[in-house]
């Protein structure tokens, strides 16, 4: 198997980290949700962020 | 006083419990009764570990004379079984050809310190310094 679009990785990435510190450092369900809907959020906006900022320096 | 004094406040409970929480990710919580906790995490670490493997990320060897190469096989370490039982299958030798390879190794090694995480968090629990 082989997912080789990077921004599918990316969020794939974020949606596992953000949930596993949702369940980490809250205890209610609707906590949970919305600790790990804005960490999630935050890995997407800044992934978008950073990647225009990097836009015009070469590789 | 710990709010949830139990045997596996015990120092022994308590080495056996973080042995658990490490060897099987979200067993330890399991086994405090966070059943709803303890299933997310025993899904959602190995699943992400298994991504890792399939992107061909790879399990770094115990080599340290490359400082870094050493620390990764260390943090490959934390996830517990899953990583005993990838090896000797031959999973995780990585391909670094492959454009998911980078990927691969950081789905690995943070799945591996997050279940570094979940053992300590355990270890709280028990402790009743957690809910």
């Amino acid at each position: 198997m082989t997912m080789a679009s990077h921004f599918l990785l990316l969020a794939t990435f974020a949606f596992f980290v953000s949930l596993v510190f949702a369940v980490l450092a809250k205890d209610d369900t609707r906590e949970q949700i919305r600790f790990g809907g804005l960490m999630f959020a935050g890995f997407l906006a800044s992934a978008f962020v950073l990647g225009w900022l990097m836009y015009p320096f070469p590789l | 006083m710990p709010a949830t004094a139990g045997p596996e406040t015990r120092p022994g409970g308590l080495l056996l419990l973080c042995l658990l929480s490490w060897a099987i990710p979200g067993a330890g919580h399991l086994w405090l009764g966070r059943r709803a906790k303890g299933l997310i995490l025993l899904v959602a670490l190995p699943l992400m570990f298994a991504i890792g493997l399939a992107i061909d990320g790879r399990l770094y060897p115990f080599d340290f004379s490359d400082p870094l190469v050493g620390l990764g096989a260390l943090a490959d370490l934390g996830i517990g079984l899953p990583y005993f039982i990838a090896t000797p299958l031959g999973y995780g030798r990585g391909d670094v050809r492959a454009v998911t390879y980078e990927y691969g190794n950081v789905f690995l090694i943070v799945a591996a310190l997050m279940n570094l995480l979940v053992v300590i968090d355990a270890y709280d629990v028990a402790l009743g310094r957690k809910r």
